[in-house]
């Protein structure tokens, strides 16, 4: 049965060699474009660094799908998961007048905008679909200030790599490569369907990341930060997401 | 893969031993055993995504606020799906689409090396497109009519597929693999944005969730049919044949 031959014995460990010295550079390169998702590590590390590398690969500018107005859902579904606060009650008492977002991080300009500063820059509208993990999903038209444009006017420096973002919930952050922050359909949204944004959808300030699931478009937006690295927040794996077990790139 | 339908009451004086035959090359069997292992995975992982909501629609849009094309009379994972039932499952998502997600990706890449190395060899050529005299409906129901009468198999069967398998192998290979990974993607945001015209031609979102359903269950439904094919042509020797590759055993001619 002892069949295996010199030669294929040499062959066989140039090949092991090849292939593992081409992971090692595969790997130093993805790194290198960042292709690497934060949470990287553990048994489901492979999987997700796969996917997020061929989506970015692939989808870097590309738009999400928009819709015709006819196509608006009529009865779109809230999914209010957790009541909000005491004290986004007491803004919401007092009309969201108070309501700021702060940007800092690596902006050569930190910034604390109001709502009304937000609207005064130039919006954007579109209608896009909001995609549930679970399966479920419904059309909105959402009004909003393209991050682009928050992060430009505040001067985002050329080091930084991500957006990390906070609802006034301080438990529920998320965070974005510049891929998605710097996209044109991603919206500081405060409008849905020609009124303003329902607080039950996120008002009065939620961030729309229309080309991922619906968790990494989080409701109360409070603070924005730019950053070169995920490592100092939370327990370093990017958002409070894979801290919960889900993903951080929901693009799948 | 259906396994080759043997009956067991093959009289002694044919029996040839020739415990050195390959069966299945080492290819074969690394890649259906590595295809078992991520079907499993997707399998299980997919029933735990649709307890989060087991409901499913046509068209674009779908939510608990729309009627459902149908809906799974199971209980659910959220409080906020209307099941009937006053209990909420335990939410298993998380890890769940993680597997699912990776679990796809070794199906996949499992599927690119067989698929590439099946083209280079010939394996599909010789061993699953029906041999030219087989291609016509009587060969088709000449096999099911012996497999009703579970009559003995002829010579050629017992070295390779026959038509019916054949056929079976291929809708597995060649439309129901491709139609679930093309429905799956269809499900991502990510991968819609860069190819609307993969969502967009199945109909809209839902129904690319729902045909993703009904895809799997096909799939499911062939591996309930392939392993019960398995066990009556004998499953310690089918076993043996797919893991070592060789077939010996006295139940079979050689």
């Amino acid at each position: 049965m002892n069949k295996i031959s010199r030669r294929k014995l040499i062959t066989g460990g140039l090949v092991a060699t090849a292939g593992a010295s081409g992971l090692v550079a595969a790997g130093s390169l993805a790194r290198r474009y960042g292709l690497i998702p934060p949470d990287h590590c553990g048994v489901y590390g492979p999987g997700e660094t796969m996917t997020y590398a061929a989506q970015r690969l692939l989808t870097t500018n590309s738009m999400a799908r928009e819709f015709s107005r006819s196509m608006i859902s009529k009865k779109p579904f809230a999914n209010e998961t957790a009541p909000p606060n005491d004290d986004f009650k007491r803004h919401q008492a007092g009309g969201f007048l108070d309501w700021r977002l702060s940007v800092d991080g690596m902006v050569a300009h930190p910034a604390s905008l109001s709502l009304s500063d937000l609207k005064s820059l130039p919006f954007r509208s579109q209608i896009t679909e909001v995609v549930c993990e679970e399966g479920w999903s419904y059309i909105a038209e959402w009004i909003g200030t393209p991050l682009v444009d928050v992060l430009n006017a505040t001067g985002l420096l050329p080091q930084a790599r991500y957006i990390v973002y906070f609802s006034i919930d301080r438990d529920w952050w998320e965070s974005i490569d510049l891929a998605d922050a710097l996209h044109p359909q991603t919206l500081l949204t405060w409008g849905m369907n020609d009124g303003d944004l329902p607080v039950s959808f996120g008002g009065p300030l939620r961030l729309r990341v229309p080309r991922q699931l619906g968790y990494k478009s989080v409701k109360y937006i409070t603070r924005i930060t730019a950053t070169d690295s995920l490592k100092g927040f939370g327990k370093g794996l990017g958002s409070a997401s894979p801290e919960g077990g889900y993903a951080w790139y929901a693009g799948i | 893969m259906l396994g080759l339908c043997y009956s067991r009451d093959v009289s002694a004086p044919t029996l040839v031993r020739n415990p050195a035959t390959v069966r299945h090359s080492g290819v074969v069997r690394v890649t259906h055993w590595l295809t078992v292992i991520s079907f499993f995975a997707l399998l299980l992982t997919g029933a735990e995504i649709v307890v989060s909501h087991p409901r499913f629609y046509w068209g674009e849009v779908g939510n608990v606020n729309t009627t459902p094309l149908f809906t799974i009379p199971i209980p659910s994972s959220r409080d906020t799906v209307p099941t009937g039932y006053g209990y909420v499952m335990p939410d298993q998502n998380g890890w769940s689409r993680y597997l699912h997600f990776e679990s796809a990706w070794v199906a996949v890449l499992t599927g690119l090396v067989y698929g590439i190395w099946s083209l280079w060899t010939g394996h599909f050529r010789r061993d699953l497109f029906p041999a030219r005299g087989d291609r016509n409906w009587r060969a088709f129901w000449g096999v099911i009519s012996r497999y009703i009468r579970r009559a003995p198999q002829d010579e050629a069967e017992a070295r390779s597929y026959n038509v019916m398998q054949r056929t079976a192998y291929l809708a597995v290979i060649f439309v129901l693999f491709p139609l679930v990974i093309w429905t799956g993607l269809a499900l991502s945001p990510g991968f819609n944005s860069a190819f609307p015209f993969a969502v967009n031609v199945l109909g809209g979102r839902q129904s690319a969730r729902t045909l993703h359903f009904f895809v799997s269950g096909g799939l499911l439904l062939f591996v309930v049919v392939h392993v019960w094919m398995v066990v009556l042509a004998g499953f310690r020797s089918r076993m043996r044949g797919m893991i070592t590759g060789r077939v010996e055993g006295p139940q079979e001619r050689i």
